[in-house]
């Protein structure tokens, strides 16, 4: 059997024994109306309304979306157009919150078809929580529903200092199971893994002890990063590789992130959506590293303060982690669904090191998950080369960052193949 | 003023460096370096010298000239220098040494580019370089502990031995660098010491030298030579380990170093057989290392789901 390549990274799993802690609601809340992948949502509210938490605010007909919600009562103060951490100019609901915390009405609801979970999912606005933001609804309503006989859930967190994922685990068993189960029952997929890394085993005893007797197999994986990329863990709980241009369903799998299928059976059990999220706040800036329930559009400033983070020595700002993570450029940024972790860190770690000439030393190559040639990418897309960029295949590269790691020279392969993709598509 | 750095992500990176990389080939090639001062004497020590600073100054003087990045701290001159040393015999006159810095550096690094760039080894460029414009010089061997330098008296490698069926030293001798030759390829202990260190720093895969070694290995066993005194002799290990395994010249891919080994390994076998040279060990690894891209492109893997390459001009 092939083995994929990956990369051993020191763990950081500092907050892995750090129970959740459910931060107060701020005074204040920001809910960009861009979470997900693709088509963002108009507000549905205007400044002047009363909201409940849990409340419609956003939505859009576009189908790639998913329809936004309050987290907090209050106020609607604003809707503001500010720059979001990935460059473009979002949308923002700025609600003033009141003391109460008065939430909607929750109709739990069971569901029994595709239609049925795909609308489920859709209205508790819930978008892949791995990271990725990808419209969970969308992955859902693959065509012809037979094709599908795997389900793999994403529970590797094989990122550096994050241990969002494994809270949940640890705290709520049950409702991934049931979450896995009904899934299940509804797309009539007879089996399904939980892929852990092999670095939680408290997490892969518990659920083993769960899923006894059901279809359901934890499976331990290597702590090899990026043990979690989809391709990868797919690769690695089915043994099968999804092809270029293909998605998971067209080789019978559907991917799901743990923290978003427990998210969906809370919905089905309370028929309250998506609005508050688990994050590990860390860092080397950290002393207490925490795991955090904060409602969305909560700015990171406010959950740092209540996390008691010093923010005067921060010189970056993650969010995500440390190898696919995004550099914000400031703390006044709020919170959203696919956040799992904040991490800040001193002058040390954020100094970006010095690019020599790459040696050929051929470690990119082994390191990259999906088999390609980053040095020679990057000096395909340095000379615009895109027929030879095409060629090496710079599309399948998922970004995973483990040849700019690795690298002695210190090059920025994995900034370079994003650029290439740009111009590939541009063309 | 906003204090935060943005960068594209990864945010962490691995301590391994460039610099960190050759100061290990550096600490790889101290074994063999002091062994060649115990069997040569201190002339072998000032053989290096010479090589290493002529080579750091070489370097610095073309990137000068190229109006380019200054590099000697990278340390990679620093480890061409101390290769060719170690690949001279002990009685080169200076200045035939600095000329040899002079071929490796400008010529065949810095012409083409600098680190990473270069298409053949630099120290095996110059061996040869030297070795066709200065054959006396440059199989001038001295005895093992006649530490007279320059005025040492002449004695036969075991190559040449083999070759003329002269009286072998014993393979413990042989083992330990108890015999004539260049400086640094004398003793196999202190090579392989060296080579371990290598591999158990991760900074290169042990795949390479031993496919070299074992084909010619091999290849005499079969042939009903003298497999052991063969890999023990000439520049063998010292190729194998430390110039085979250089990164820019020869294959990124492990089936590429697998080829590169065994194309090596028949090359030295043929020359050393067949050929009017006692020893072959720097044309096979020159003649592979102008091989080697086409290698690499032969054992290119398959990306991961990719569909097949198509073909373009």
């Amino acid at each position: 059997m092939l083995k994929l390549n990956g990369l051993r990274l020191l763990h950081y799993k500092n907050s892995q024994n750090a129970a959740t802690v459910d931060m107060p609601v701020p005074k204040i809340v920001r809910i960009p109306m861009a979470q997900h992948m693709v088509a963002p949502c108009a507000p549905v509210v205007k400044p002047g309304d009363e909201v409940l938490a849990g409340q419609l605010i956003g939505d859009s007909e576009q189908a790639f979306s998913v329809p936004v919600h309050s987290s907090v009562s209050g106020k609607v103060k604003a809707v503001e157009e500010a720059v979001g951490p990935a460059g473009g100019l979002v949308r923002r609901v700025v609600i003033e919150t009141d003391a109460e915390q008065r939430w909607i009405e929750g109709r739990p609801r069971t569901v029994t078809s595709q239609r049925e979970l795909v609308e489920a999912a859709r209205e508790a606005g819930l978008a892949g929580l791995g990271g990725a933001g990808f419209p969970t609804h969308i992955k859902l309503n693959y065509k012809d529903v037979d094709r599908v006989d795997a389900l793999v859930i994403n529970a590797a967190e094989c990122e550096p200092y994050i241990t969002s994922d494994y809270r949940e685990m640890m705290e709520n068993p049950d409702g991934i199971l049931r979450g896995i189960q009904t899934v299940m029952r509804c797309l009539d997929i007879p089996r399904a893994f939980i892929g852990v890394e092999d670095n939680k085993p408290e997490a892969i005893a518990l659920l083993n002890q769960k899923a006894a007797g059901t279809n359901i197999r934890v499976e331990p994986l290597k702590s090899i990063y990026p043990q979690g990329a989809e391709k990868v863990i797919i690769y690695n709980t089915t043994g099968r590789i999804v092809e270029e241009g293909e998605i998971p369903a067209d080789k019978g799998v559907l991917v799901l992130n743990v923290t978003t299928v427990a998210n969906l059976d809370r919905f089905l059990q309370t028929g309250l959506p998506l609005t508050h999220k688990r994050v590990t706040v860390d860092g080397s800036l950290v002393k207490k590293p925490m795991n955090i329930r904060a409602p969305i559009g909560t700015m990171i400033s406010d959950l740092l303060a209540f996390a008691g983070v010093e923010t005067d020595g921060v010189r970056k700002a993650l969010m995500g982690g440390p190898m696919m993570g995004t550099a914000l450029d400031t703390l006044e940024t709020p919170l959203i669904k696919n956040n799992n972790a904040i991490l800040v860190l001193g002058e040390e770690e954020a100094r970006p090191p010095r690019t020599t000439a790459c040696i050929r030393c051929g470690r990119c190559i082994d390191v990259c998950p999906m088999n390609l040639r980053p040095a020679d990418l990057e000096r395909a897309y340095d000379l615009r080369d895109t027929e030879r960029l095409a060629a090496l295949k710079v599309n399948l590269c998922i970004n995973c960052g483990s040849c700019t790691y690795v690298c002695p020279a210190k090059r920025n392969l994995a900034q370079k193949h994003q650029l290439a993709k740009g111009l590939l598509k541009r063309k | 003023m906003n204090p935060f750095i943005v960068s594209p992500s990864p945010h962490i990176r691995s301590e391994r460096t460039t610099r960190s990389i050759m100061l290990d080939v550096i600490i790889a090639l101290c074994p063999a370096w002091l062994a060649s001062v115990i069997i040569f004497g201190w002339r072998a020590l000032l053989v290096s010298a010479v090589c290493i600073l002529s080579c750091v100054l070489f370097e610095y003087f073309c990137r000068l000239l190229m109006k380019r990045e200054q590099t000697i701290g990278d340390l990679s001159a620093v480890v061409t220098g101390l290769l060719l040393a170690l690949n001279l015999p002990v009685t080169i006159p200076l200045w035939v040494a600095m000329f040899g810095s002079f071929i490796a550096i400008a010529v065949a690094k810095q012409l083409f580019g600098g680190i990473g760039q270069n298409f053949a080894n630099p120290a095996i460029t110059a061996r040869v370089v030297l070795l066709a414009a200065f054959g006396g010089y440059m199989t001038n061997f001295t005895a093992p502990f006649d530490y007279a330098g320059a005025d040492a008296v002449s004695a036969a490698t075991p190559l040449a031995l083999l070759a003329s069926d002269g009286e072998l030293p014993s393979l413990l001798q042989m083992f330990l660098g108890v015999k004539a030759g260049s400086m640094g390829e004398v003793s196999a202990l202190a090579l392989l010491i060296g080579g371990v260190y290598l591999v158990a720093r991760r900074v290169i895969k042990p795949i390479t030298p031993l496919v070299f070694v074992g084909t010619v290995f091999l290849l005499c066993g079969i042939t009903g030579g003298q497999p052991l005194y063969q890999i023990l002799s000439g520049g063998l290990l010292l190729g194998a380990i430390f110039m085979a395994t250089d990164y820019a010249t020869t294959p990124s891919t492990n089936w590429g170093k697998v080829i590169f080994g065994l194309g090596a390994g028949l090359l030295t076998f043929l020359i050393r057989t067949y050929g009017n040279y006692p020893e072959g060990v720097s044309f096979a690894i020159l003649l592979m290392n102008i091989l080697t891209p086409q290698i690499d492109k032969l054992t290119t893997r398959k990306p991961l789901g990719g569909k097949k390459v198509e073909k373009h001009a």
